[in-house]
């Protein structure tokens, strides 16, 4: 579980995230909405300790991210980031690979071998595995962000915006393998959308945030109504029910 | 780490052993008097020479070529920059400052105490250098050579300013400019720390590659950056330190093998660094031959050879860098 409590986070003087408290029990697909700037990116940071805390207490499977040893942590959890630059020329399966490194800290077992195989077969990377990430599109980096940190093969995964740059037939596949790891391998999965009807048609629980607080949490039928995406980006959208699974038709 | 970077074949292995060995055994055999290397073992006298002489200028030229290059690649990766090596950034400078203090206050300090001064001044140096290249905005990756080259220039310029007020500039010009000549046995063994350092830098090679993807990535993963950073300080710190005091800096090997190493093949460190630190001996190896031959029988020094080579080629990487993004 990861138990968000009262965290608050301030930039200078610049309130970024207000008091913030949230539970995410083991298992399942979390999505994590809300207008730009809302905050998302900066909690997910704080629970990957990639910032320090400067208020709360955050923690995943009882370790305090803050006290808990980093090398500990990568073996519970990954994270992908939103903007991740690669500078270096590596290739696909050597970044992939990576994701095994607080396993065996540098040390491929044949296991190891096998889960990165898994990963790059799994996001259609076969084919470029020998490729410099750099020659990649962006999307085909992105899948390859999205394999490395798969590859790390942890019980938490939390993933911003990691839809970015895929087309719709790998955002679907990412997706469906949200799902299926969180289902088979009992997996927690904590993903910031901008696509709401993604999070609809494939997440468990949705959280809303808006000005560094949260706003609304609930499942995909609660949070996709008209009243309640108004509140949250400001504007009223049709919402349809399809399958009985709600979608917003926020592009009319 | 990953069993997919043995791309180059094993042939490019033997053929670069095959050439670095024949640079070795060439840097034996070169020099004003004479070494015949047939007859090396039956003569007592060329024995000698060997042994004193050649024999410790190749060693000193190996580690110090090898040292060079892994510094500069540690330092590109520090700085996630491929623009900056010890020499330009005031690694180089902050030692031949440290030494130059020492040697003002304690003249009689004995060679490992003003090398751990030197590498401490290095260290401080080089610590400021990143401190303040981590700040630069990244979209403007020229900025940080840039600061690096102004930054080694005032530090630099300080010490030459102390050297001429203690009428030491003779003995600075030593230090900042690279010279085997006067290697001697019993006068460079403190060199063979620099392969220790290598040898550190092999076995933090995968967190290396870790690092230079980034503060975040590299938390991500589990790795203690800061920790890393210190160690990889360390490193550049001591290989510059001793290679300034024992031979004098050596330019442009930490810029030039890297950078040719990444574009050949990438920049995993576990895959890349043997290559790197053989690419430095060889260059290294190579200049000094050079040198020694040019204007026979007197000597250029590696520094002076390497300016001129290792300027070529940073030339050559900056246009190319122009054409590729
Ligand atoms: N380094 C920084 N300096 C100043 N303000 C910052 C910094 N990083 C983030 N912020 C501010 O913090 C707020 C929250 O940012 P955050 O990246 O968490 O938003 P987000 O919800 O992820 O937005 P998006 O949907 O655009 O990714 C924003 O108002 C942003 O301007
Ligand atoms: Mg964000």
């Amino acid at each position: 579980m990861i138990r968000i409590e009262n965290v608050s986070f301030k930039h200078r003087a610049t309130p970024i995230l207000s008091d913030i408290s949230l539970d995410i029990p083991k298992g399942g697909v979390v999505a994590l909405i809300g207008p730009n700037g809302a905050g998302k990116s900066t909690l997910l940071s704080l629970v990957a300790r990639l910032q320090p805390l400067q208020a709360g207490v955050i923690s995943v499977d009882g370790l305090p991210v803050d006290t808990t040893p980093s090398r500990d942590l990568a073996k519970v959890l990954a994270i992908l980031r939103q903007d991740t630059t690669i500078a270096s020329r590596l290739r696909v399966r050597e970044l992939v690979g990576f994701g095994r490194f607080p396993h065996g800290r540098g040390r491929l077992t044949q296991e190891d071998d096998a889960i990165v195989d898994a990963a790059v077969a799994q996001f259609d990377l076969t084919d470029l595995s020998d490729r410099f990430i750099e020659t990649l599109s962006g999307g085909q980096r992105q899948r390859a962000l999205v394999a490395m940190a798969f590859a790390q093969d942890t019980d938490y995964l939390l993933l911003d915006e990691p839809l970015n740059n895929l087309d719709m037939y790998y955002a679907r596949a990412l997706m469906r393998s949200l799902r299926s790891v969180a289902d088979a391998n009992g997996k927690t999965v904590v993903i910031v959308l901008h696509d709401i009807n993604q999070a609809s048609a494939h997440a468990d629980r949705i959280v809303a945030m808006k000005s560094g607080r949260i706003i609304a949490d609930g499942t995909p039928g609660e949070i996709l109504t008209p009243d309640m995406l108004d509140t949250v980006f400001g504007f009223r959208m049709r919402v349809e029910t399809i399958e009985g699974k709600p979608f917003a038709l926020h592009q009319l | 780490m990953i069993s997919a970077v043995s791309k180059p074949s094993l042939w490019t292995g033997l053929i670069a052993g095959l050439g670095l060995a024949v640079l070795f055994v060439l840097s034996l055999a070169v020099g004003v008097s004479p070494l015949p290397l047939n007859k090396v073992l039956s003569d007592p006298e060329a024995m000698q020479l060997l042994a004193v002489s050649r024999l410790p200028r190749t060693f000193a030229a190996v580690l110090c070529g090898a040292g060079l290059a892994i510094a500069g690649l540690i330092m590109q990766t520090l700085s996630r920059n491929r623009f900056v090596e010890p020499a330009t950034a005031g690694t180089a400078q902050s030692a031949e400052l440290g030494i130059l203090l020492v040697t003002l206050l304690f003249p009689a300090a004995a060679l490992w105490v003003k090398t751990l001064v030197a590498g401490g001044a290095a260290l401080v140096g080089t610590s400021v250098f990143l401190a303040t290249a981590h700040r630069l905005p990244p979209q403007q990756p020229f900025l940080v050579p840039l600061f690096g080259i102004v930054y080694g220039g005032v530090i630099g310029a300080v010490a030459t300013f102390a050297a001429w007020q203690a009428d030491l500039l003779q003995f600075l010009s030593v230090w900042t400019n690279g010279e085997f000549s006067g290697v001697l046995r019993g006068r460079y063994e403190l060199l063979w720390i620099a392969a220790l350092m290598v040898a550190v830098a092999w076995i933090v090679a995968d967190r290396l590659t870790i690092m230079a993807l980034g503060r975040e990535a590299s938390i991500g993963l589990g790795i203690d950056y800061a920790r890393m950073m210190q160690i990889g300080l360390v490193i550049v710190s001591v290989i510059t330190a001793l290679a300034v005091v024992i031979v004098g800096m050596i330019p442009f090997v930490g810029l030039a093998v890297p950078n040719i190493v990444s574009r050949l093949m990438g920049d995993n460190v576990r895959g890349t660094l043997g290559w790197v630190a053989a690419g430095g001996a060889g260059l290294v190896l190579a200049c000094d031959i050079a040198g020694r031959l040019l204007r026979y029988p007197y000597e250029i020094p590696v520094g002076t050879v390497m300016g001129v080579v290792g300027g070529a080629v940073f030339l050559w990487l900056l246009f190319r860098r122009g054409g590729h993004g």
